[in-house]
């Protein structure tokens, strides 16, 4: 060892004091970060109000309500047809599925059933809104991380599957298809097959996307071990859908809770991931889109024939009965709670959407995260604004 | 608790009626065993649901023995129901209202009449768990009485009843003792008025009438116009 000289030694005390100064400049006060309510990751208008210290998030509250429409207190006044029209905008990228679980409720209260290529084309819809749906997530979850291209790629697609809606419905966007007892039309002719094309589509869809973002450092920088959930506390916050699958969590209503709908006649699995982090609720959501392909093709091969409409009165009363009825929609589960007493109107209909629940996760999950990571998160965690303000 | 793959998780088939029928049963035993004269009423389908009603004070017990006690780890939703006809009769249904003579708020029928699993009063809070291994769900019911609308929380025993309960609390007027800050989730922050009782207009609807219930088209072959109620009614 040499001695330190003095000259050392001085150089050193100012270093120290050099760097006692700049830690005192740049001490941060809190500040507070608001995003949005117009922001590309907020898929509407929702506003995060963030505290933060330096670049990590101390406390973010999420304000919603910009887009509350009172659909829970227009449907009392409204006859159970005319419900779907307004259900129909609740998630408005996978319509379709928003009125399957409040028409299965009215029927369960109705006890009517709906006839067997009903449920099936049911089935086949409410899956191709997942495709509609989710697709878009896989190009946004690109978009997130600062790639362009799968939003683009995932709009393209996307066409294929709301092409074949929109000849089968007569809407794009939203439906209306769904009836008490069954379905409103038939399938077109040469529908089937042409749906089938648009699988195929679908498929390579997904594996361009693969292509494109997993496996890339960037993306899986920006999403592996960012955003993690535990199982117990998605649970007690009531996530669904992929987001609590991505935790590990082996639940699916579709096979183990199916009502109305035909998804136990399918060969299909649950996917699961273990990491619950954003690049699993991706990957998740990913298989998804393939397991619905898949399911729509089956679904196509084995459509039963006959009619589409259950015999139901053209005045349609629902007897006095509560019921609640959930299914998987593509952002999560679904639910509505109604109570009907007897009336033309639903006497209180409680929506249970899935991005409510799903996001009302934030304040917990973005404690502690860093800025550029609030919008991988929300990303990842992937809500609809309509489905969380309703 | 959780399962971690699917692969040979096998799907349940048509026996499948019975066997709930059975844990619901057991179910709805265990949960009467653990609150005693809690459980003030029960409404079970057979196959499709359950609905269990308890005293106000044990809310916040039922709850957390749900979860811990009987594994209803997931939290599903929260809400209430307010019992109380609207006042403004169902003029918003513009043809039976007429029909019926409603024309008056007095001669509105403003009997309280609860659904499943009873009730005493006028607001009920209402919310569901789920037990997500074995596929069970309840409905659980708490009479809240108009003097006292308050409640006791879920929010220590499911984070995700915080929302529910403020959105809960906004709509309906009811609070939740032990909440960590119940304030406006979806209204401005200064707004009046609880939307979702009955007793709140609509105030669309008061503004402009509907054009009625009778949305049906005329079909050929149906004589006279206007009421397809009564005609669907005679004919059923």
């Amino acid at each position: 060892m040499t001695a330190i000289s003095d000259r050392e030694q001085l150089s050193y005390i100012a270093a120290q004091a050099a760097d006692a100064r700049v830690n005192v400049e740049i001490e941060t006060e809190g500040m507070t970060l608001n995003i949005g309510p117009q922001h590309p990751a907020t898929h509407g208008t929702l506003r995060i109000v963030a505290k933060l210290d330096g670049e990590q998030v101390i406390a973010a509250d999420p304000i919603m309500g910009y887009m509350h429409r009172g659909y829970e207190k227009l449907a009392e006044v409204r006859t159970y047809p005319q419900v779907t029209t307004l259900i129909n905008r609740i998630d408005w990228v996978g319509s379709f599925a928003n009125e399957v679980p409040f028409i299965l409720a009215a029927e369960k209260l109705m006890d009517v059933e709906a006839p067997p290529r009903a449920a099936w084309i049911r089935t086949i819809l409410f899956e191709m809104s997942r495709i509609a749906n989710i697709s878009l997530f896989l190009g946004d979850m690109g978009l997130q991380v600062g790639a362009v291209t799968p939003a683009f790629f995932a709009f393209r697609d996307r066409e294929h599957v709301l092409n074949q809606i929109e000849a089968a419905t007569g809407g794009r966007f939203h439906p209306n298809f769904d009836r008490i007892g069954g379905i409103k039309d038939d399938l077109p002719a040469g529908w089937i097959a042409e749906t089938k094309r648009a699988m195929k589509k679908i498929r390579s869809f997904c594996d361009e996307i693969e292509g494109l973002l997993q496996g890339n450092e960037i993306f899986e920088a920006r999403c592996r071990g960012i955003g993690v959930i535990p199982a117990d506390v998605g649970l007690s916050y009531g996530l669904s859908g992929a987001n609590i699958r991505a935790s590990g969590v082996d639940w699916d209503t579709r096979r183990d809770n199916p009502c109305g709908l035909v998804h136990n006649e399918l060969d299909w699995k649950v996917w699961t991931h273990p990491d619950g982090d954003s690049f699993a609720r991706f990957w998740v959501r990913l298989q998804e889109v393939r397991e619905s392909t898949k399911m729509v093709d089956q679904l196509c091969d084995g459509l039963p024939s006959g009619p589409v409409m259950a015999k139901v009165p053209r005045i349609i009363k629902v007897p006095a009965g509560e019921a609640y009825v959930e299914t998987e929609n593509p952002l999560g589960v679904m639910g509505y709670y109604v109570v009907s007493k007897g009336d033309l109107t639903p006497y209180r209909v409680k929506i249970r959407s899935a991005s409510f629940n799903n996001i009302s996760i934030t304040p917990w999950l973005l404690k502690g995260v860093y800025v550029p990571d609030i919008v991988t998160i929300l990303g990842s965690l992937y809500f609809i604004l309509g489905d969380i303000d309703r | 608790m959780s399962r971690l793959s699917s692969i040979d998780t096998p799907v349940e088939e048509e026996t499948e009626v019975v066997e709930s029928d059975e844990a619901r049963e057991a179910l709805l035993a265990k949960i009467q065993t653990e609150l005693g004269d809690a459980v003030v009423g029960s409404h079970l389908v057979p196959g499709a649901d359950l609905w269990v009603r308890v005293d106000r004070s044990a809310w916040a017990t039922a709850g957390a023995y749900l979860k811990t006690g009987v594994g209803f780890e997931y939290f599903n939703f929260l809400s209430a129901i307010d019992w109380k006809p609207s006042p403004f009769g169902r003029d918003m249904d513009a043809q039976v209202d007429l029909s019926l003579g409603h024309d008056e708020a007095s001669e509105v029928d403003m009997a309280i009449e609860q659904g499943v699993a009873g009730g005493d009063t006028r607001f009920q809070v209402f919310a569901r768990v789920n037990d997500i291994v074995n596929g069970l769900g309840v409905t659980l019911k708490a009479d809240v009485p108009d003097d006292d609308l308050s409640i006791g929380s879920w929010v220590p025993v499911y984070s995700g009843a915080n929302w529910h309960e403020r959105e809960c609390w906004e709509m309906y007027g009811i609070s939740f003792e032990g909440h960590p800050g119940l304030r406006h989730i979806y209204l401005p922050a200064g707004f009046e008025g609880n939307p979702l009782r009955k007793d709140y207009p609509l105030l669309a609807r008061r503004l402009k009438p509907w054009p009625g219930i009778v949305d049906v088209e005329q079909m050929p072959g149906d004589d006279g116009p206007a009421d397809a109620v009564e005609t669907a009614e005679a004919a059923e």
